[in-house]
């Protein structure tokens, strides 16, 4: 097998460790934002979602200073972040974009301040592009655990909430009058989503991480009409271009220049873009098709 | 008035009962002492103009809205309910037979499993609305009218006993119109359901309705359609004249020139309709 794979991967891939963690990690992280995804763009909470990314530098930034895991500091602010969003008003379509929007800039320009410090203060190289882009194979294998619960906690949130947070994505009336309860449904939600965004800020950067958490979803919704279908190829979609862009990143180590390695987030959001223009042309293939919609079943 | 807020049991032959119901919205009266009852399997209309407070009304009935004064008792079978347009995304993943679905179980937590006799129990739901064809369609894909007949499986598949629809009728074509009225008098008649329908225009209601609520500057007035839709009634419930006239089998409510002519001063014939 090795033999006719090896134009494809390169000599030592399944024997390092450090891809180990980062196929691990990374597919753990990619198969929870393709799930949160869902409920991201379907509640119309993308740049929610993108502005809890934005926080998490804050936190991600501050930890650095401090010597802990950025994951940490990542999901520290950014629940904190949804927990301030939905008290003053995410959940009104109008408060919301304004509410994000003040609570955002406010998070970014402390910390423009910690990654200044971070750079002047710490011994720590590199930790703006590590906390702004990622960087897959330097996860240090002792956030695993810490993976592991924030993902269990993330998908268990939005799997308990399916039924409701469809619901109510569809009308909030006809969720209150079904018993159900919109407001802490969406405020549960906001933690799922702020957890998933912190986790893929850990694997492909804080500024990236809501490529991981919306793409794969968007990508999905063209595919299919079922809800459980959706959150499965959403899943799909974001475990193969993070494992793929995985395998590129550590081949092009071999590519001319010889040495330099490209960055994984780069391949990862750049594969993500391809499969939403994949389902983008084949969604337009079939609205030229009027029949194809209802006759699916 | 003094207000009695205890649940009271209702009698056998009630489904609803709004009990001198006062609502107050940003320290106006939206809603003035409205009473009346409903019976099982009536067909009632909620008919006022915009801004008359049928919307309002629902959603106290709904209990989505606190009253001021009186109160409303519901009976044990419970409330389906048709909101006001709803706008959809195309994109959002859900077929009508998932919608209807999520009228049975979308309070509860979890992944549901698939399950034979809920997929049946959909199926019939979705026959009963004329919408099978429908099934596997996304429902932000689907007409006005298709939407519709959807969201009424939604409300009905958990059993209720009363249906409430807000606007159901406005923005869809008359075909469409007349369809799903046709459709929801055969429902409340099989099925033993009592309907109350908001409308801004009575007429299309007329054929199936067994009962008239008429809502006007808050206040209401009801009984049997040609009790209530008569110049007196309307007069007095509005605070100054208007006229009933009878063209071909419709209604129109004009005011009028309050000068005992009672002749309307814009010709009262719409065009087409």
């Amino acid at each position: 097998m090795n033999g006719v794979l090896a134009p494809v991967i390169e000599p030592g891939f399944f024997s390092s460790s450090p891809v180990h963690v980062a196929l691990l990690v990374g597919g753990v992280v990619a198969v929870v934002s393709g799930i949160v995804g869902m409920f991201t763009v379907v509640r119309g909470q993308s740049y929610a979602g993108h502005a809890l990314a934005d926080l998490s530098v804050t936190g991600g930034s501050g930890s650095v200073l401090i010597g802990i895991s950025p994951l940490w500091g990542f999901a520290g602010t950014s629940v904190a972040a949804a927990g301030i969003m939905d008290l003053i008003g995410v959940q009104r379509p109008r408060g919301r974009d304004l509410a994000t929007g003040i609570v955002r800039g406010a998070g970014l320009g402390l910390a423009a301040l910690l990654l200044y410090w971070d750079t002047t203060h710490t011994s720590t190289t590199g930790a703006t592009i590590t906390i702004l882009f990622g960087s897959m194979f330097t996860i240090d294998p002792s956030v695993i655990g810490i993976v592991a619960a924030f993902s269990v906690a993330a998908v268990g949130i939005v799997a308990a909430l399916y039924r409701p947070l469809l619901l109510s994505s569809v009308s909030s009336d006809l969720a209150i009058v079904r018993g159900v309860r919109p407001r802490l449904a969406g405020a549960l939600c906001l933690i799922a989503i702020a957890l998933a965004t912190s986790l893929s800020a850990l694997t492909i950067g804080a500024i990236l991480s809501t490529a991981l958490l919306v793409g794969p979803a968007a990508a999905a919704l063209r595919l299919t009409a079922r809800p459980g279908l959706v959150l499965a190829w959403s899943a799909l979609i974001g475990l193969v271009a993070t494992w793929l862009g995985i395998l590129l990143a550590y081949d092009s180590y071999y590519w001319p220049p010889k040495g330099h390695g490209w960055p994984v987030s780069f391949f990862v959001v750049f594969l993500i873009l391809i499969f939403y223009l994949l389902t983008q042309a084949r969604r337009g293939r079939d609205a030229r098709r009027p029949t194809a919609a209802a006759a699916e079943g | 008035m003094m207000t009695d807020h205890r649940a009271q049991a209702l009698s056998p032959d009630e489904m609803l009962v709004v009990d001198g119901v006062t609502v107050r919205l940003g320290g106006r009266e939206v809603l003035h002492d409205v009473r009346f009852s409903i019976r099982p399997g009536e067909f009632v209309g909620l008919i006022g103009s915009n801004g008359a407070g049928k919307t309002t009304l629902l959603r106290v009935i709904l209990g989505l809205l606190p009253t001021a004064a009186g109160q409303v008792r519901v009976a044990a079978a419970g409330i389906g309910y048709v909101p006001q347009k709803i706008q959809l995304d195309p994109d959002v993943p859900l077929r009508a037979r998932d919608l209807v679905g999520l009228g049975l179980d979308g309070n509860r937590l979890g992944i549901p499993l698939p399950s034979r006799s809920r997929r049946k129990r959909v199926d019939e739901m979705l026959a009963a609305v004329d919408a099978a064809h429908l099934a596997g369609a996304r429902v932000g894909e689907l007409s006005g009218g298709e939407q519709q007949r959807i969201l009424i499986a939604h409300a009905l598949i958990s059993r209720p006993g009363l249906l409430l629809l807000d606007e159901p009728l406005a923005n869809l074509d008359i075909a469409s119109e007349q369809e799903v009225v046709a459709l929801l008098a055969r429902i409340a008649r099989e099925q033993n359901i009592s309907v109350l329908i908001s409308a801004h225009d009575m007429n299309p209601l007329l054929p199936v309705m067994d009962r008239i609520v008429y809502l006007a500057k808050g206040r209401a007035a009801s009984g049997p359609t040609e009790d209530v839709v008569r110049t007196e009634v309307l007069s007095k419930l509005y605070g100054q004249h208007v006229d009933v006239i009878h063209v071909h089998g419709r209604v129109l409510v004009v005011a009028g020139r309050d000068d005992g002519l009672n002749l309307p001063e814009e010709p009262a014939i719409p065009a087409a309709r």
